[in-house]
């Protein structure tokens, strides 16, 4: 987003130009694109991915010729469980875009290796962190994680501790893998409050989404 | 007849090897003595730092910034207060930004010392490091007396910093940035016309602009390639917009160029550190916001509300909107983002953590091949990696 636009109406005019804009260019309907905080995100289904981002990399008014990170998130209760997201940076236009593709759980995912080179060790680490499968890609290996490793670690379904730990033994003069065992079991401490607590985002709620029912009578001692 | 074709031998470079700065293992296909391929493994010291941020609230999971890219810990925190910020649209009191900024460029020079003077032992010059390590040590002694910590600072917290300058510490900062253009000077006398290092330096691992832009390239690694692009111009977070500084570029996009870039960056941090200092605003350095950031220690003896908001931050933590932001800050080492995931409550849903370096790392293939194996070695120094941010 340019500096000098301050003004909600001015960003949302902005915002509603590039809307019908990357409609056009990517033949996308403008409900697919969206805003938040000034960052624009276009969800797309895996089959539209190479062509949107070809047509991003290379049309006049796109120019995105750089892919800043590739990342997905789990969603272990959606039919479709993960997002894929790509983000995409333009230098001559200096903006910021963000490709969403919900993708499900034995999909495979097409390659965007041939249009950025960036994304060869970025789908690697996808692959590594999440399991999700990229068609295409030349060299698929695991990367941050341990030789022979097993599972997908940022998989919401992992355990923080892991399932294995190694030491050196002295006897058998190499590290050895077990089980991780644990002195203590691991808490993962809830303390989120059952009443409201802070919530930030109560300044920003509407009035009149508050049902008048719910809140607390005058007569009750508390 | 038997087969002519030689197989290239493989060689293994690290884990253990100080040019890897840090734990790289290289495996490297030789010909001869020249490279046909790179595969660098890493991951040797992935802690899953994204994992566990997943676990902890906001507030906690700042701390994991300082032990990415531990060279110039508040950079990170940095991108990761500002992502916060701007999901709970919280404004930073004046005082808090340009503490930020100062400090963040106090990171950019420790970074560039030790990149700059590693790099040149690398390649075989061993004094800049004698003495930039000397220039680094008041460097973390400044951020000792703003945060208390040498290293992982936790200092920049979301909505401002964690507590106020001591006295006297702006006019040691002034000091030192008054004499620190000499260590400058010095370097450069030792190293930009030293033949030694130019022949192991120019037309080394030289990259274009367009394949600096394919590769995912940022920070002084693109801006050696030629282009001017810097998140502090481009897209200025904090009081950037009101200072005064240039971006240098480099022409040629080889190792030499990617040090010529650093060396001109600190001389630019300090007229940014000269300008923080003057301009340096007094009030707040923190958000007055309680629901955000904790009270005065004063109000918390005499205010029962300042109490419950003191507790609950430390326990519960704050909550953050349901949405995703990618806020990207300039580090030393380029483009460092934080793509944040909130699902409302108090612990982020998902942080992914887009690190330079790795995208550097993942170049080596690449800007390694047909170089000799010594190459590799600047080659690696000038991309500036470190491996906590890499393997995070």
């Amino acid at each position: 987003m340019p500096a000098d636009l301050k003004t909600q109406s001015d960003l949302a005019n902005v915002f509603d130009e590039q809307r019908q804009h990357l409609a056009v260019v990517l033949q996308k309907a403008p409900e697919d694109i969206s805003i938040f905080r000034g960052e624009i995100t276009v969800r797309l289904s895996p089959d539209q991915l190479i062509f949107a981002l070809s047509r991003l990399k290379d049309s006049t008014g796109g120019e995105f010729t750089q892919l800043s990170d590739i990342t997905a998130v789990d969603y272990p209760g959606r039919s479709e469980r993960f997002e894929l997201i790509y983000q995409l940076l333009s230098v001559t236009l200096n903006q910021r875009l963000r490709l969403v593709v919900p993708i499900a759980e034995n999909a495979v995912a097409p390659s965007v290796t041939g249009l950025f080179t960036s994304a060869d060790w970025a789908e690697r680490e996808v692959w590594d962190m999440f399991g999700i499968f990229f068609d295409g890609h030349g060299d698929l290996r695991r990367l941050l994680t341990d030789y022979g490793f097993e599972g997908h670690p940022l998989r919401k379904d992992f355990p923080l501790t892991g399932t294995v730990e190694v030491r050196y033994d002295d006897s058998e003069r190499r590290v050895v893998y077990e089980p991780v065992q644990l002195t203590q079991e691991f808490r993962d401490f809830d303390y989120e409050s059952p009443w409201e607590g802070i919530q930030t985002s109560m300044r920003q709620v509407d009035a009149s989404m508050i049902d008048p029912a719910s809140l607390p009578k005058g007569d009750q001692n508390d | 007849m038997t087969d002519p074709t030689i197989k290239p031998l493989t060689m293994n470079f690290g884990p253990q090897h100080p040019a890897a700065h840090g734990v790289l293992r290289l495996v490297l296909e030789m010909d001869g003595e020249v490279i046909e391929r790179a595969d660098p493994h890493i991951g040797l010291l992935h802690r899953g730092t994204e994992k566990l941020i997943e676990h902890k609230t906001y507030l906690q999971a700042l701390p994991y910034f300082d032990r990415l890219d531990y060279v110039s810990p508040m950079n990170q925190e940095h991108a990761f207060a500002l992502a916060i910020e701007k999901m709970l649209q919280i404004e930073v009191p004046r005082r808090g930004q340009y503490i930020r900024v100062l400090y963040c460029e106090i990171g950019r020079i420790l970074n560039h010392l030790l990149n700059l003077t590693t790099f040149a032992i690398d390649v075989g010059a061993m004094t800049p490091l004698l003495w930039g390590f000397e220039e680094r040590e008041h460097l973390m002694e400044f951020y000792e007396r703003a945060s208390g910590a040498r290293l992982h600072a936790a200092y920049f917290r979301p909505g401002g910093v964690h507590q106020d300058l001591p006295d006297g510490l702006l006019e040691d900062i002034s000091a030192w940035a008054k004499r620190f253009p000499e260590y400058i000077d010095d370097l450069e006398g030792l190293l930009t016309e030293n033949r030694i290092f130019k022949q192991r330096t120019v037309d080394i691992g030289v990259v274009t602009l367009d394949e600096a832009l394919d590769l995912g390239f940022s920070g002084p690694c693109i801006r050696a390639s030629g282009l001017p692009w810097d998140l502090r111009k481009s897209q200025p977070y904090d009081v950037y917009d009101e200072l005064d500084f240039d971006i240098p570029t480099g022409k040629t996009g080889d190792c030499y160029a990617r040090y010529l870039v650093r060396v001109e960056e600190m001389r630019q941090s300090l007229r940014i550190i000269h300008q923080c200092i003057e301009n340096m605003p007094s009030g707040a350095v923190l958000a007055e916001d309680h629901k955000v950031t904790p009270p005065r220690r004063d109000d918390m003896k005499t205010s029962m509300e300042s109490l419950i908001h003191h507790f609950k931050l430390y326990t519960e933590g704050f909550h953050v909107p349901a949405g995703a932001t990618y806020t990207a800050v300039e580090a030393p080492k380029g483009e460092f983002g934080v793509y944040l995931v909130s699902d409302g409550s108090n612990k982020p849903y998902r942080c992914k953590i887009r690190a330079p370096g790795f995208y550097f790392m993942a170049s080596i293939d690449q800007l390694s091949r047909g170089h000799m194996l010594a190459d590799s070695v600047a080659i690696l120094g000038s991309l500036d990696v470190v491996f906590g941010e890499i393997d995070r």
